[in-house]
């Protein structure tokens, strides 16, 4: 009714395409659809496409990108420098950089997938019943959030893994990448609880959820007709960036010690085995930590440019 | 349709108080914002109840009642007899069938994320057995066509339609269970003036074609008094005056009524320099704190000591036919005496 | 006003109007394609005039009033033809800092929403005394008493007790007291009132438009009223423009359009308001709905939703047909639609 301002205006003028002249025009525009036109057109999108589609045929296929055995060591080669032979080098125990740099992305990307899809599951599960029902239940979430949000993340995975996961014990691949994945997920839900409660506090108060109840709707609809749908957005942006940055949380744990461990394969584990030869053998060293700057800067780019696409503030 | 006597919903001592709370931990009751305070009414079958107010009056709140989306402090909602306000589970789900309701923005009350079919569709899959599974696309489709929306642009989005539009995709779904009572709250405030007038006369015939009765809440005296066949003004959580259109408008006994009337502007700039205008001073106070007595006496002019110690009741007095809560209820034809 | 002002006063007038906006063409640049926001827009305003703007949401009357302020976002906005003359001189040919001096002291603007446009976080009066310290470099002291002064002037009661008061202590009606009190500070010729009453209550609304009619008297300001409702304009206007997919379709004086429109679009407008002898029978509603910035119908805007339409409205742009000394009505058959109003 009144004219806002000239840019809210021109928002309505592009929100309404083809109907406004009455045209029966039925395309499906929605704003996934939206999302995808800007997407598209953006070059970072598709730089970290490529590298996140590269990254996902290594860690599934590692025998696409060499035909080495990582685990094959010719100790005489110890920290040999690359070589047409080994592009890489080799590293302390004589096995070949690149293959076990590549083998690494797997342990990596599988540790930065699941722990992001379980912090998202847990955060997301309790972000939505605490706005949802509020009262006790958002008091208790929200204080036990807040708590694991002030403990330091490096501090809170030392305690946790240093009494879960003795370095003494002997365990298998599976349970220390399972430990790990734990660990991120349970210091990290706090911050997608958050995102997913104000979303949906926002949604909470928006007329169609009042429309719903109006027409009798109970609240599992409420939540995942309504809720739910209009609160994905920005948790999708922040797992994005998240899948990057528990690979360098993983990465920072086996440095410690902690995390991940032989015999598992990560970029991780290999950075921690070299830190002290960074003088004499910079390359067993510099390729793994490439390769993980790389695979978390794809992870953080591809978030970036889903959250420009979806932010409202530039639609 | 003409309205019969019968009254389909009957609304009695209505209260609805907010608590305002102190403290982090002990919340303490320090007070409480009066939204709706002691409203009482009838609608019959088949007709338009206006109910005018400036914000803050409880208007919107008393919406909510109406639709037991917030439950009263006290008081009843009576639908056919049956109390909505003490409903639960499937009975007020059952009863949620007869009342619905269309809001105000029609930016905010569709699903962005919901296809026009599913949102006009959702009450179906709500009350499944008002409409087979089978059945559900055409009846959606038939909706539209009866708000006259294309039936075709069953698989847009809300936001591929303008604000009228879309206020008649809210309309197809508050009419989907074939409510006989349908609550109209601000339904044109957020509309282009030369929208407004298609969305009222949608709603006009809609109620002859299906025999609906409305409850229209507005801000706008003009819009309401074309649509409604009585009124009720609201002021500080009660209603002050209720009687048909042209009792209200024509001889308003309630000062808050005549201030309220004569503050609307002309739309004709004949005479207006000889026009009579009741210019109140100040703001409505706020609902948390409002006057003792007649809430309306600290910006009256006719106000005296027994205004501070009485409340007034609505009711008839002398000199007038409708009902009026004011100790000195006076008719005063301020829209025609110019 | 700065003596640069001066000297060049009259080198650009044409009718000698205290304000005029002269062939105006704003667009907007988006993702979404051209937006042409204003597309021609001439209009004047004389001092102690009280000039209404009527018009939708994107007919360009809000666009309109920015450009003159030059409050205008650019980008998206782009200013691609025309002139606003204040005093003569083309504003939109003066260096920022010439600007700047102006809005305030020459034209200022009252917005609509006045929460969002006080500042939550500086109590009023400094907000008020800060225009005399910025433009006239008053002292503290001294603007401050200016400041309670203007608080008088726009009768906010208790002024002394609440200078220091914030923006949210304040009700919706005193916010807009208060945000007329800093547009008029300067004694600004041309004061601007975008929509101001339409998020205030019908009996506030009377005594805002109470409170600007007085400050015009006593200062014999230029009045812009941009506004969507018909009722503030017959109370208060002495001339109307009224717009249309960014352009003017009508201008009149205001007894004149009311009595008879010479445009379908005011005329649908004006037989759409709810009166008492149409109770009980069909309200008479403009089809259709606003046209698309981004999609402008060929020839007439309105034409898709026009009675009066015939084949020249779908490929002619009309022009502004002048009537007489004071109406323009840009429709080819404004005769007919004349006619048919005085029958």
């Amino acid at each position: 009714m009144s004219e806002p301002t000239a840019t809210q205006d021109l928002i309505k003028g592009a929100d309404e395409p083809a109907v406004n002249v009455g045209e029966v025009q039925d395309s499906r525009r929605s704003l996934w659809r939206d999302t995808w036109d800007i997407l598209k057109r953006r070059k970072i999108f598709w730089i970290s496409l490529v590298l996140l589609i590269m990254f996902l045929l290594m860690a599934a296929f590692p025998s696409l990108f060499t035909h080495k055995d990582p685990e094959y060591a010719t100790l005489a080669k110890s920290m040999e420098g690359p070589s047409s032979e080994a592009w890489f080098g080799y590293d302390l125990q004589g096995r070949d950089v690149y293959a076990r740099a590549v083998y690494g992305a797997r342990t990596s990307i599988i540790v930065g997938v699941l722990a992001t899809l379980a912090t998202v599951l847990i955060g997301g599960l309790t972000g939505v019943l605490a706005a949802y029902f509020g009262r006790w239940l958002d008091a208790i979430v929200s204080r036990v959030g807040e708590m694991l949000l002030g403990l330091p993340y490096v501090l809170g995975a030392i305690i946790i893994l240093g009494t879960i996961a003795p370095a003494q014990s002997n365990p298998s691949k599976t349970t220390i990448m399972a430990v790990v994945i734990i660990v991120l997920a349970l210091l990290g839900w706090p911050i997608v609880m958050r995102i997913a409660r104000s979303a949906v506090i926002q949604a909470k108060h928006q007329d169609y959820v009042q429309a719903a109840r109006a027409l009798g709707a109970g609240p599992l609809r409420i939540i995942f007709k309504h809720l739910l749908p209009n609160s994905l957005a920005p948790i999708l942006v922040y797992a994005t960036i998240t899948v990057g940055s528990y690979i360098s949380a993983e990465a920072t744990l086996s440095l410690l010690g902690i995390g991940l461990r032989p015999p598992v394969i990560s970029w991780g584990i290999a950075i921690a085995d070299h830190t002290s030869y960074m003088r004499t053998g910079a390359h067993a060293l510099l390729f793994p930590a490439a390769f993980l700057s790389l695979c978390v800067l794809t992870f953080v780019m591809l978030g970036e440019a889903v959250r420009d696409a979806l932010d409202p503030k530039l639609r | 349709m003409k309205a019969s006597a019968e009254s389909i919903l009957e609304v009695r001592d209505l209260v609805k108080h907010f608590p305002l709370t102190q403290g982090i931990i002990v919340k303490r009751q320090i007070g409480a914002i009066k939204a709706v305070d002691g409203v009482s009414f009838d609608l019959h079958r088949g007709e338009t109840l206006g109910i005018v107010g400036e914000s803050g009056c409880g208007k919107s709140t008393l919406a909510k009642l109406l639709m037991a989306l917030e439950r009263p402090t006290s008081g009843s909602v009576r639908i056919h007899g049956k109390d909505i306000t003490k409903a639960k589970g499937a009975e007020l789900k059952r009863m949620r069938r007869n009342i619905q309701m269309v809001m105000q923005d029609p930016y905010t009350s569709l699903n962005p994320r919901m296809t026009v079919g599913d949102i006009v569709g959702e009450p179906f899959e709500i009350h499944p057995d008002v409409a087979p599974k089978g059945d559900r696309r055409r009846r959606v489709q038939e909706l539209l066509e009866v708000v006259g929306l294309n039936p075709d642009h069953i698989n847009r989005y809300p936001h591929q339609f303008s604000g009228g539009q879309r206020q008649r995709i809210g309309i197809a779904r508050g009419l989907a269970l074939q409510p006989e009572i349908i609550i109209c709250d601000e339904p044109v405030s957020a509309l282009d003036v030369s929208i407004q007038a298609q969305v009222m006369n949608l709603l006009e015939r809609l109620q002859n074609e299906f025999g609906l009765s409305y409850i229209f809440i507005a801000h706008d005296l003009s819009v309401v008094r074309h649509i409604s066949d009585r009124v009720a003004v609201m002021y500080l959580g009660k209603i002050v005056e209720l009687g048909t259109d042209s009792e209200i408008y024509d001889s308003p006994t309630h000062p808050y009524t005549q201030a309220l009337l004569s503050a609307v502007p002309v739309p004709d700039p004949e005479g207006r320099e000889t026009r009579q205008r009741i210019i109140l001073q100040g703001d409505p106070p706020s609902p948390a704190n409002p006057p003792s007595g007649c809430h309306f006496r600290t910006r009256c002019w006719k106000a005296q000591d027994i205004c501070a110690q009485q409340v007034p009741v609505l009711e008839r007095r002398p000199g007038s036919d409708h009902p009026s809560a004011c100790h000195f209820a006076e008719v005063r034809d301020v829209v025609n005496a110019q | 006003m700065t003596e640069v002002l001066s000297e060049q006063v009259g080198s650009g007038s044409r009718s000698g109007a205290l304000l005029e906006v002269d062939n105006l063409h704003v667009e907007f640049h988006t993702r979404a394609g051209v937006a042409k926001a204003v597309n021609g827009v001439t209009y004047s305003v004389d001092a102690g005039e009280t000039l209404a703007v009527l018009g939708e949401s994107g007919s360009g009357k809000s666009v309109t009033a920015q450009t003159i302020m030059g409050i205008l976002d650019m980008p998206p906005g782009k200013i691609t033809g025309g002139e606003i003359r204040f005093r003569g001189v083309d504003l939109l040919k003066l260096p920022e800092d010439q600007r700047r001096k102006i809005r305030g002291e020459g034209i200022s603007m009252v917005f609509q929403d006045a929460l969002s446009a006080l500042n939550p976080v500086f109590p009023v009066g400094w907000q008020i005394a800060e225009m005399f310290r910025m433009h006239r470099g008053t002292s503290r002291a001294e603007a401050k008493k200016k400041a309670i002064e203007l608080m008088d002037r726009v009768r906010i009661p208790a002024a002394k007790d609440r200078v220091n008061d914030f923006p949210h202590q304040f009700s919706g009606g005193m916010r807009q007291r208060i945000m007329i009190a800093m547009a008029i500070a300067l004694d600004p010729e041309i004061l601007i009132a975008d929509e101001p009453t339409t998020a205030l209550d019908v009996t506030v609304q009377a005594q805002i438009m109470e409170l600007l009619a007085e400050l015009q008297r006593e200062s014999n300001m230029g009045l812009i009223l941009i506004t969507h409702d018909l009722g503030v304009v017959a109370d208060v206007a002495d001339k109307i423009a009224v717009m249309y997919g960014g352009r003017i379709v009508e201008h009149a004086e205001v007894h004149d359009l009311y009595k008879n429109p010479a445009h379908p679009y005011s005329k649908g407008l004006l037989e759409s308001i709810p009166r008492v002898d149409h109770k009980g029978q069909e309200l008479y509603a403009i089809k259709g709905m606003p046209p698309n910035l981004l999609e402008m119908p060929s020839g007439c805007a309105f034409h898709p939703r026009c009675p009066y339409r015939r084949e020249t409205c779908e490929t002619d742009v009309p022009p502004l047909y002048t009537i007489s000394g004071t109406r323009g009505s840009a429709c080819h058959y404004w005769r007919e639609v004349i006619d048919e109003g005085q029958r």
